[in-house]
């Protein structure tokens, strides 16, 4: 008995112990697992978080060396309420929390989707914020001009809004599309122009419907919700199951899409079509794809999916929509779907995760009582510059990984020779053309790029 | 009529300089989508240099402290930029995303700074500071232009603007740092050190965008902003790219864009404009507008550095 535990108890050693060296002419397990991109995607996106969150806390640290009110415990504090998120204050509220930020979590997915999609094609969709506020303006229209007062006819109102407000979205995505495509004009700068005429196309839209603008409460330049009108998104439940948060389903509608786009992009011949422009434009061309109907139907999509969150977002019935400010501030959530999908180096069902961590900063940002909310978008703004260049720590991790890699092949080939007789040695110099092989293999996976705009290279074309 | 040329100018001098911020960066090879940012920046640090000045209650003369914020505001514009010419010169790093980076780092850091030691998100100048207008009311209406409620930056922007886009075109560094941005290969084939080059031109880039934030919130807003430059960065992006890369028409395109907003902003209080009704949004789009039309028309031979957005490598070809 004792004898069968002590080698139940090897055998767990042995297992434990094949993670990391050579054990039965294998190399580590943990080695293999690094080798994959994936590892080293996420590796990278967490090397900026953590640089992220590195630079707020000594940014709190000098804040707190300057000012007299703070002092450094409460930086040491302030980056405990920072990383606890939803989860502090009274455990009443922590449920209220958890759903409110699974809620506030949706736009930015869709956004991140948004931003997503278009980097896989080559594209930088900055022009989210303006296709969020187009998104917004056109389920608000129909959603809050309809009085239905619930029920059936509602939810079909509140449909019809969502569906307006896409196909909003979806036009104003394909303007820089299209000049992308016939001009060859940088998406870059037409987003940002789209942004900021969407921005005032908004408020002054808004600014012309007085009988939807909410008068009461002393507040200006808001509108009513649709709460007044009955149209609000269904919550089926959920709102009361998290303790009267804002949470509906508008968090399975992401999903939902999350999913639909990663099926699109991985099992369909657009997909491919859609992520070899993004690799090589010029590739995809010689190869009889159309790149400029995809260009511009990559830009419409983004601009679809940004437009989902902004009304998701706004359909909510407890959500107020500020039209007076709305010319000159453009909205986070759209430039918030950079990181996003920067994190899940652009991968759709990467993105949920992404987008639910970044407003759990956000929400930890709000909690922060001796500091301000800022923090947490100082912090989010370190993670997008390190995003910039993680191709760069991608092949410096990868230099590594080679490093490793040839030094457990050179412990498997001297292993290999030591157990072998002297007349075998043949099967140690075949061995290593194999090694050889193996190094070069490598050499191609330094080439793979970090974030979406081009890391389907080898794999993809 | 002196109201309007004056309004004009209140708008168009912020915008110029820092859409000619803009030239220097992408001539230079670099896209610089930060400028919103290092305005911001800019704008806050010299702000916050004219509140640290007066604080104690100063006898020094208003337009010197005025010239010494202004000089403060481009230093921290180009100390800021350095993060974006770090992570796109040295590190390679897809310049779009890094600029985003600083344009969302700018805002956050102003109102973190902001709020820790003055408790308030609004870049604020003093009451004090408030006398660095000139204020002639006796000139005849020509002079009066330019020299009654006018600021002194008016003239030093536009000493500047010239001074600079002579610089960048015959002198020899100048000519160098444009040809890092169409072709930065050939220009190290004959010995010139291309990251130099464009560390300078991010660099002054960074400055010139700094001192226009910091105009922009002391004359054109009359001391006051939310932390932000209200997308005046991205309009001066919008007038490099409608004046095609060059000062003169970066100084058209600056009036033409400034006569818009000041248009949009006394729409209301003009009897001939309120009558057409429209709202100041219109007046706002309209510039956005142009450049899209403009982009449309002028793609194809449009002046754009070539080498404008990819990094630069030694040794590649």
């Amino acid at each position: 008995m004792n004898k069968q535990s002590k080698e139940k108890k090897n055998k767990v050693g042995e297992w434990f112990k094949s993670f990391f060296v050579v054990t039965n002419d294998k190399e580590p397990k943990l080695l293999t697992f690094y080798k994959k991109n994936g590892t080293k995607t996420v590796i990278a996106s967490l090397i900026s978080i953590a640089a992220g969150l590195v630079v707020g806390f000594i940014l709190m640290l000098i804040i707190a060396a300057a000012s007299e009110d703070i002092t450094v415990a409460d930086a040491f504090s302030g980056l405990g309420v920072l990383l606890a998120g939803p989860f502090t204050g009274t455990s009443k509220y922590v449920l209220t929390n958890f759903g409110d930020m699974i809620f506030y979590a949706v736009p930015l997915i869709m956004c991140g989707l948004s931003v997503a999609i278009a980097f896989k094609t080559g594209l930088f969709n900055i022009g989210a914020p303006g296709q969020f506020l187009m998104g917004t303006m056109g389920s608000l229209i129909v959603a809050l001009n309809i009085n239905t007062g619930g029920g059936a006819a509602g939810f079909f109102v509140w449909l019809l809004a969502l569906l307006v407000g896409a196909a909003l979205g979806f036009i104003w995505g394909t303007i820089p599309g299209l000049f992308k495509a016939i001009f060859g004009v940088n998406e870059v700068i037409v987003c940002i122009m789209t942004n900021w005429i969407a921005a005032n196309v908004v408020t002054w839209v808004f600014s012309s419907m007085n009988n939807l603008v909410n008068t009461g409460g002393g507040k200006s330049n808001y509108l009513i919700t649709t709460a007044v009108t009955g149209n609000g998104t269904p919550d089926l439940g959920l709102g009361k199951l998290f303790n009267g948060s804002y949470i509906d389903i508008s968090i399975f509608i992401a999903i939902i899409f999350a999913v639909v786009i990663f099926i699109i992009l991985n099992k369909t011949t657009f997909g491919y079509e859609l992520k070899a422009c993004g690799s090589n434009k010029f590739a995809a061309k010689y190869a009889g794809m159309n790149e400029k109907r995809n260009i511009i139907l990559s830009m419409a999509i983004a601009g679809g999916l940004a437009a989902i969150g902004g009304s998701l977002y706004y359909l909510n019935p407890g959500i107020e929509f500020n039209f007076g400010t709305a010319y000159m501030t453009l909205p986070a959530y759209g430039f918030n779907g950079i990181p996003v999908a920067l994190l899940a180096n652009s991968n759709p069902i990467g993105v949920i995760f992404s987008g639910v961590f970044i407003r759990y900063l956000a929400k930890g940002g709000d909690n922060l009582v001796t500091y301000n909310r800022y923090v947490a978008d100082i912090i989010i703004a370190v993670i997008i510059y390190f995003a910039g260049f993680s191709r760069l720590i991608i092949e410096l991790l990868t230099k590594r990984q080679r490093k490793m890699t040839e030094k457990a092949n050179l412990k498997i080939a001297a292993r290999t020779a030591a157990n072998d007789d002297v007349s075998k040695e043949s099967t140690v110099e075949t061995e290593t053309p194999q090694n050889e092989a193996a190094a070069l293999s490598d050499v191609g996976e330094t080439s793979d790029g970090s974030f979406g705009i081009d890391n389907t290279k080898d794999k993809e074309v | 009529m002196v109201l309007i040329i004056q309004k004009t100018l209140l708008y168009a001098i912020p915008l110029m300089i820092v859409a000619l911020g803009g030239v220097f960066a992408e001539r230079s090879g670099i896209v610089n989508l930060a400028l919103e940012g290092e305005m911001i920046f800019g704008a806050f640090m010299g702000a916050l240099v004219a509140y640290l000045i007066s604080v104690g209650g100063t006898t020094m003369n208003p337009q010197l402290m005025f010239v010494i914020c202004m000089i403060v505001a481009s230093a921290s514009g180009s100390a800021f930029s350095l993060l974006l010419s770090f992570s796109a010169i040295n590190l390679k790093a897809d310049q779009t995303i890094g600029g985003t980076a600083l344009n969302m780092l700018a805002p956050a850091l102003v109102n973190t700074l902001g709020l820790a030691f003055f408790s308030q998100e609004k870049l604020v100048m003093p009451a004090t500071f408030k006398s660095y207008v000139l204020i002639n009311p006796d000139l005849p209406p020509f002079l009066q232009i330019f020299a009654d409620k006018a600021y002194i930056s008016t003239y030093i922007v536009i000493a500047v603007f010239i001074l600079l886009s002579v610089w960048l075109y015959i002198t020899r560094t100048g000519m160098r740092m444009r040809s890092c941005g169409e072709n930065p290969q050939a220009s190290a084939s004959v010995g010139i050190n291309v990251y130099k080059m464009r560390y300078l031109g991010t660099t002054i880039s960074g400055a010139l965008a700094g001192l226009g934030g910091y105009v922009y919130i002391a004359t054109t807003v009359g001391g006051m902003a939310q932390s932000s430059v209200a997308g005046m960065g991205f309009l001066a992006l919008a007038i490099m790219i409608f004046g095609n890369w060059k000062p003169v028409g970066i100084a058209l395109g600056a009036l033409l864009f400034g006569f818009l907003k000041c248009v949009g902003a006394v729409s209301g209080s003009f009897e001939m404009l309120s009558k057409i009704g429209l709202p100041m949004y219109f007046y706002n789009i309209i510039p956005y507008f142009i450049v899209l039309v403009v982009l449309a028309l002028t793609a194809k031979k449009s002046g754009c550095p070539k080498a404008e957005g990819i990094p630069y490598e030694k040794g590649m070809r």
